[in-house]
């Protein structure tokens, strides 16, 4: 059985996207470097963003705020305690993943729209307490003044643009690796399994709101990683870096990308800061007038994102079903799907008249 | 010499003008929220572009007003046709999406909002502009030994006049009747030989018309400026899920009790207030997702009850 050109494509697409990541920061200048950092850290939050909205089935504008709890976790114990990278990723995952934990009896329990509601609400309440918690947060202005990272016992400090970009490549692609291995095993089944027919989960014995619990703790350590690298990335954190604008751009960026894949929430994510710091660069001042409009081309073009348009266009060429559907991502409202587009086989998405 | 009920007054003395803004700034919610109720309730759409609409009425009132009555009526009925006008344009853009789910319609309209808050920007300039308000309205009242602006007592008797059209049109006109059966049922409602299309016109033009008056009445006290669009968004969405989407009174006292919060919260306690708004909207949100009461419909085309 050989194995599928796309396949192939997207395997060969994935080894050039690495092979050019690393080679950028000898490419390009020190501040398109650092802007690289900065989009790897988003592109994190982007992924953890994909998997609660596209494999979990919770489409969430709340990601910022695990995110800013990991980030000030590493600030403080990068002012205070000490400048090892590996200690100050390990407790922004812990800050993220126990904030997280603190949405879940919040979350767990809606679907759908009600979901991107409650996550804007504990978004917008993250960003106050970030800019009233003073003794803390530094309040709107923020802290600074954080020592150059280590990034473990022994190493050097990072001192420049390209071995912070590099470090933060390294840390990005190993919790990569490890979420694609983690979406591959039953656990990516299951969660996949209760976004496409909960009621049908949950008459088989499962516990359907234990898994989607898991899935969000997972996903708000994944989001406190990015956080404290983050502040490795730019030594400076303000509740700026967390408003409504970030999460709506994560969610723009995890949409673009196909909503489901990890890869596509990166490049997707890529695409969105690209279009506000890089084009609105030389466009000055109309940076939301080009994100706007790129909200509304990708509702028009991408409902279901980029990578799996182009997985449905393939589809549809070949005049079949297309194998391995089990990874598309269903219509999420139960609406009727879109002329053209191939209908989800066999189970229907949640909330289609299911009851229970 | 002094009675018994004087501590008392003095102790609610301070309180009472932030109190009395509470409900102006509460009722211009109310007009401005309603649209998107409106909305979400009868079309089945998230309008994130609900607060630039506000703003479009804003900037009308800035630039046409100019101290006199005639320029204040004016730019209500442009204010009112300029928000009506990019309600219909909207439901234009939206057409083509609109089988699709809220995620898709949230994107398109959270896209026009910063295409149109742009377009704003680049018209009229990053900085707030004043509004210019009728002499007559200008000054101040006397209200309980306090001054009080004369134009938000104004604001208030015009919105609450406002808020009673649109209870009656709603329970006692054919229109109205219409709008029920729809929030009720939109299937049947298309079933029983009215054009969804139309309905979803008429509805997102209504609404567009609903926030110009709100811009338009309201910019002396939500005021043109870029920020305007987000802040009427978003204290319209806290409105939209306190008071759920059934009912023009539900509305209205979740309004009311957001501008409460707003004005005589940060008066009464100042560090607990801003968390006060997010904090309710997600328990309210929280405790109704678990199906609790069936008193805010949840349809299921827009995730289950279960």
């Amino acid at each position: 059985m050989t194995p599928r050109p796309s396949r192939w494509l997207v395997r060969a697409g994935a080894v050039a996207a690495l092979a050019g990541a690393v080679a950028a920061p000898w490419l390009v200048d020190p501040y398109t470097t650092s802007l690289l950092a900065r989009t790897l850290v988003l592109g994190l939050v982007g992924v953890s963003v994909a998997i609660l909205t596209g494999v979990a089935g919770l489409p969430t504008l709340g990601q910022t705020g695990p995110f800013a709890a990991g980030a000030y976790a590493g600030a403080l114990v990068g002012l205070h305690v000490c400048p090892i990278g590996l200690v100050q990723v390990v407790t922004g995952a812990a800050a993220g993943a126990l904030f997280a934990a603190l949405t879940v009896p919040l979350v767990v329990h809606a679907r759908g729209v009600v979901v991107l509601m409650i996550t804007l609400a504990v978004g917008e309440l993250t960003v106050t307490a970030a800019s009233r918690w003073r003794s803390v947060t530094g309040g709107s202005d923020g802290l600074a003044g954080m020592p150059a990272v280590r990034p473990v016992w022994g190493m050097g400090v990072l001192d420049s643009d390209r071995e912070r970009y590099l470090y933060t490549l390294v840390v990005v692609a190993a919790l990569l690796a490890v979420v694609l291995i983690v979406l591959r095993t039953p656990a990516g089944l299951l969660l996949r399994a209760c976004r496409d027919d909960e009621a049908r989960m949950r008459a088989s014995g499962h516990r359907v709101t234990g898994y989607l619990a898991a899935a969000v703790v997972a996903t708000g350590a994944l989001a406190g990683v990015a956080g404290a690298l983050l502040v490795s990335v730019q030594q400076y954190v303000s509740p700026a870096d967390f408003g409504f604008e970030v999460s709506a751009l994560l969610l723009l960026g995890a949409v673009i990308g196909g909503v489901a894949s990890v890869g596509g929430a990166i490049a997707g994510t890529a695409l969105v800061i690209a279009v506000r710091d890089w084009l609105s660069g030389m466009l000055p001042g109309h940076a939301p007038l080009l994100l706007g409009g790129l909200f509304v081309v990708t509702a028009y073009l991408f409902p279901r994102g980029v990578v799996s348009f182009s997985a449905g266009a393939v589809a549809l060429l070949r005049g079949g079903s297309r194998p391995g559907s089990a990874r598309r991502v269903p219509d999420r409202s139960g609406a009727d799907p879109a002329p053209g587009a191939p209908v989800p086989a066999r189970v229907g998405p949640r909330g289609s008249g299911v009851g229970t | 010499m002094t009675t018994r009920a004087a501590p008392l007054t003095d102790a609610i003395d301070p309180y009472l003008i932030p109190a009395l803004d509470g409900v102006a700034y509460g009722l211009l919610l109310f007009v401005a929220a309603s649209g998107l109720v409106l909305c979400f309730g009868v079309a089945n759409i998230l309008n994130l572009a609900h607060g630039a609409l506000y703003a479009v009425g804003a900037y009308t009132v800035a630039v046409l007003a100019d101290a006199s009555w005639g320029s204040l009526a004016l730019a209500l009925v442009v204010g009112v046709a300029a928000g009506a006008g990019a309600g219909g344009v909207l439901a234009g853009l939206l057409a083509p999406v609109v089988r699709r789910d809220h995620l898709t319609q949230a994107l398109l309209t959270f896209g026009v909002a910063l295409v149109g808050s742009a377009l704003l920007v680049a018209a009229f300039g990053p900085d707030s502009l004043p509004v210019r308000i009728p002499a007559a309205l200008d000054g101040t009242v006397e209200v309980a030994g306090h001054r009080y602006p004369a134009y938000r007592l104004g604001f208030i008797a015009v919105a609450g006049l406002i808020a009673v059209a649109l209870t009656l049109v709603v329970a006692r006109t054919r229109v109205g009747m219409l709008v029920r059966a729809t929030v009720d049922d939109a299937d049947m409602v298309a079933c029983l030989g009215v054009n969804p299309a139309r309905v979803r016109l008429g509805v997102l033009v209504a609404a567009g018309a609903l926030a110009g008056v709100a811009g338009v009445l309201g910019a002396p006290i939500i005021g043109p400026a870029p920020t305007t669009a987000d802040t009427v968004l978003m204290l319209g969405l806290v409105v939209v899920v306190l008071g759920g989407l059934d009912s023009v009174r539900n509305t209205l006292l979740a309004a009311l009790a957001v501008g409460e919060i707003q004005t005589l919260g940060v008066a009464l306690t100042p560090a607990v207030a801003p968390f006060l708004l997010f904090t309710a909207m997600a328990a309210v949100l929280a405790v109704r997702s678990r199906g609790v009461p069936a008193w805010w419909r949840f349809r299921p085309r827009w995730g289950g009850t279960t």
